[in-house]
């Protein structure tokens, strides 16, 4: 666990970069530290490690005083993921891994060892070992970067806008992986962000800081789409907040049709309902076509309309509601797990969901 | 202080003449070599395969000791040893060797997408090169220029141990004699002439960059 | 051999082959090869005793960050002294303060010393400001991302110079050093108007009086000037090579793989 305790951080020159802070980040948990330019979330987050040292107040790790602690020894239980990753150039990706356990006295080869297994977990192929940073894509180098950091298995990480410099497909692969990871390993994580919607996707709760570094609203991610403390957090957090806030509803059993798939390949009768969904040879959907009624057309390839998005079953309600609305025929493809045909839903049952929901959660 | 004083009055003539020789050797191979050095420079930018070979070459020029230099050109040219235009040409390959690569970099250090913007407003080749890229590389070349003057001042006093009569003649003298004065004098015009000359450049390139002081 | 007609009675550049290819000018206590190894003694020492001074203090400015505009200044103010004015003021200033005492063998002969430390004080200065502004360069130019990251792993100041910051200015550093060597080379020719001394430098001084003399004039003086060129450009060969075997092969610029 973290906590700040009327942590405050004054410059010479009068600017007030964080202004008495007080924050738990409970263990096991990732805490997101959100706000505008200026709100001090990143002085706040390198006062954890030390890399800015407070004016005023302490911060705690679990009971211990980080100001008691030698900075660089504190340093080495604390993993710390940056913005460009921060790669030694002149050493190749494993040395670079194996920085940390080596500083604390691993020999070499076990160092080494152990780092070829945090490849594998941040999903980097092994022939990547021994190549240079400079031979990477950034997504890959930002994922060097966590394997490092997480190289001596320190409780506590920090991240610093770590997705922040690579494009919108790798950033959701690599947030997506990120999350993957923390089930698995449960650190205690402090992650800064200026982006709102990825700190409401990775954060258990979501610290939203004031320019000048003052806390305007600690909670959840639900809670703080569905009840922002005041207006400030309200713009920040912006809006389509209700359609956002679906997404951290469970869609729970939803009332799915049996749709009438065609295979790839075959030859359609037309119905009375124009479009038809297409599966392949194990029943997983690959796009809708548009059957002439009365007429016949052969399924191919290039006929495909592939507009709509695909909800998993017990997946949230906005995924639901976005497969139903994606969908060219207006039936949303439902799919199980392995990605097999569940069924199809309507927008207006999707919506009817919603609806019941608020009715019964009304008091 | 007051002897160097009195030992420039009482030499006056000689002093002067040594200064005036040695100022234009510095100044006339500053800016010949400047002037063969910006089409060479000017290539190794242009076709990149070019650089590496150009600027090796002009390397090896560099490394050539002055005073090997001013040994081996009166062989080439004909001239007597103690010919100030053996020293000129000689400084006028150094300078010529520093600034290839000099010219180069500076060309290389204007950003290709102020190049592009260029050609896509319709400058010919020609124009970009003399409307921008030219006047934007100022600053690396001025640095390199500042550098060649500053050493090329200094080498010419090499040339004393040859016998050619410049401002390095008083080392001779204060050698010869064991005479503190005439060295003293010597140190003090080199260095004030080499800080002249960096000065002036320094005036010059920023008056070509009015943009760097807005 | 001359591009322009003759008007200076020189014996012409072919006599300085013949000179360079008689055995004689190579052996023997005053030889060519005897100059080669005293010539390279003084470069290796003014170079080593510079970068002893001028590393340190290099990456000392370039990691604190303090201090930049001194370096500027003390890197142009050396430039701006000739090396030979410098050299004669110390000869007539303190070589008489120092007492001569035997030869260091291979180095300088006896009555030697005196004149050999002005020299090597002078070679020293010459060899610091490349040796300085390239070292701060370097430390300088490492990504401030990678030394915020070595920091923030928990490596000490020390840690963070000797692992990161060294290895990554190499080339940099390394640019400096062929820089200064190749300077120090060249002046140490210039040594040789010191007597006493020796180097390469020394045909070309004795040469001076008698130029027509086929023995010691003036093809002398060439052949000793081309092979210090020769030695030039063969010592900068090698440094590249240290260069590029000392260097990660991660800090060569690269076309990037995915």
């Amino acid at each position: 666990m973290i906590r700040f305790e009327a942590v405050t951080k004054r410059y010479p020159d009068g600017t007030v970069a964080v202004d008495s802070l007080d924050l738990t980040a409970p263990s096991g948990q990732i805490t997101v530290l959100v706000g505008p330019s200026g709100c001090g979330k990143t002085t706040s987050l390198r006062m954890i490690n030390r890399m800015i040292e407070p004016t005023a107040g302490r911060i705690w790790l679990d009971d211990r005083d980080t100001a008691a602690v030698a900075p660089h020894e504190l340093r080495r239980g604390i993993g710390y993921v940056i913005q460009h990753a921060g790669l030694f150039p002149h050493r190749t990706v494993v040395d670079n891994v194996a920085t940390v356990p080596v500083l604390l006295g691993a020999s070499r080869r076990e160092a080494r060892k152990k780092a070829l297994g945090l490849l594998d977990l941040v999903g980097l192929p092994a022939h990547f070992a021994d190549r240079y940073p400079a031979q990477l894509s950034g997504g890959q180098q930002q994922r060097v970067g966590v394997a490092r950091a997480l190289a001596a298995d320190p409780p506590v990480m920090l991240m610093d806008e770590p997705f922040s410099a690579v494009d919108p497909v790798v950033r959701d692969q690599l947030q997506n992986e990120f999350l993957r990871l923390q089930g698995e390993l449960g650190k205690t994580i402090v992650f800064v962000t200026h982006d709102i919607d990825e700190a409401i996707k990775l954060g258990d709760q979501v610290a939203v800081l004031r320019v000048g570094g003052v806390l305007a609203q600690l909670a959840p991610p639900g809670e703080l789409l569905a009840r922002p403390a005041d207006s400030f957090v309200a713009g920040f957090v912006g809006r389509d907040r209700g359609y956002r806030a679906l997404g951290f509803t469970a869609a729970g059993e939803l009332p799915l049709r049996d749709e009438r798939p065609v295979a790839l390949g075959s030859v359609a009768t037309g119905t009375d309902e124009p479009w038809a969904l297409v599966v392949d040879a194990d029943n997983r959907p690959l796009g809708w076509v548009v059957v002439p009624s009365g007429g016949a057309l052969t399924v191919t390839e290039a006929a495909l309309n592939l507009g709509g998005t695909l909800a998993p079953t017990g997946g949230s309600l906005r995924a639901a509601l976005d497969a139903a609305l994606s969908s060219p025929s207006g039936r949303g493809v439902v799919v199980h797990e392995d990605g097999t045909l569940a069924g199809t839903v309507t927008a207006s049952e999707v919506l009817a969901r919603i609806e019941a929901g608020r009715a019964a959660a009304t008091p | 202080m007051s002897n160097v004083w009195e030992y420039f009055r009482d030499h006056q003539d000689d002093v002067l003449s040594w200064t005036w020789t040695t100022v234009w050797l510095a100044a006339v191979p500053l800016v010949v070599g400047l002037l063969l050095a910006l089409p060479l420079g000017w290539l190794a930018n242009r076709h990149r395969w070019s650089y590496p070979p150009l600027v090796t070459a002009a390397g090896l020029l560099y490394t050539v000791p002055s005073l090997v230099l001013f040994l081996v050109l009166p062989g080439i040219l004909g001239t007597k040893i103690l010919d100030t235009l053996n020293v000129a040409v000689a400084l006028t390959v150094y300078t010529f060797a520093l600034l290839v690569r000099t010219v180069a970099d500076g060309l290389n250090s204007v950003e290709q997408q102020t190049l592009a913007a260029a050609d896509a407003m319709g400058y010919t080749s020609r124009q970009r090169f003399f409307g921008v890229q030219l006047p934007l590389a100022v600053p690396v070349i001025g640095a390199g220029l500042r550098v060649a003057a500053v050493s090329n001042v200094s080498l010419i006093s090499v040339a004393s141990i040859i016998g050619v009569p410049q401002l390095g003649s008083l080392f001779i003298i204060g050698n010869t004699n064991s005479q503190l004065t005439p060295i003293l004098l010597g140190l003090i015009l080199i260095v004030a002439l080499a800080l002249v000359f960096d000065v002036v450049i320094l005036g010059g390139i920023r008056l070509l960059t009015p943009w760097r002081r807005a | 051999m001359s591009l322009l007609p003759t008007d200076n009675d020189l014996p012409g550049l072919g006599r300085a082959t013949i000179w360079l290819n008689d055995p004689q000018n190579w052996w023997g206590e005053s030889g060519l090869l005897a100059r080669i190894r005293e010539h390279l003694l003084y470069t290796l020492i003014a170079v080593a005793l510079a970068a002893l001074i001028a590393v340190p203090l290099g990456l000392l400015v370039g990691h604190t960050g303090r201090g930049a505009g001194l370096v500027g200044a003390i890197a142009g103010g050396i430039r701006a002294v000739p090396s030979l004015g410098l050299v004669v003021l110390l000869v007539v200033w303190i070589s008489p303060h120092i007492h001569t005492i035997d030869e260091i063998p291979g180095l300088i002969r006896r009555g030697g010393l005196p004149y050999l430390v002005p020299v090597l004080i002078v070679l020293v200065a010459l060899a610091i400001p490349p040796l300085l502004t390239s070292t701060y360069a370097g430390v300088q130019a490492v990504d401030p991302v990678v030394r915020d990251a070595a920091k923030g792993m928990g490596m000490t100041g020390a840690q963070v110079v000797r692992k990161v910051e060294i290895p990554i200015a190499l080339p940099l550093m390394l640019s400096g050093l062929r820089s200064a060597t190749l300077q120090v080379l060249a002046t140490a020719t210039v040594a040789a108007f010191v007597p006493f001394l020796g180097g390469l430098g020394r045909f070309i001084k004795d040469g001076t009086g008698r130029l027509f003399d086929l023995q010691y004039g003036y093809p002398a003086m060439v052949g000793a000037g081309i092979v210090v060129a020769v030695l030039a450009v063969v010592v900068d060969g090698l440094l590249y090579l240290v260069q590029r075997l000392a260097v990660s092969p991660g800090l060569r610029p690269q076309g990037r793989k995915k």
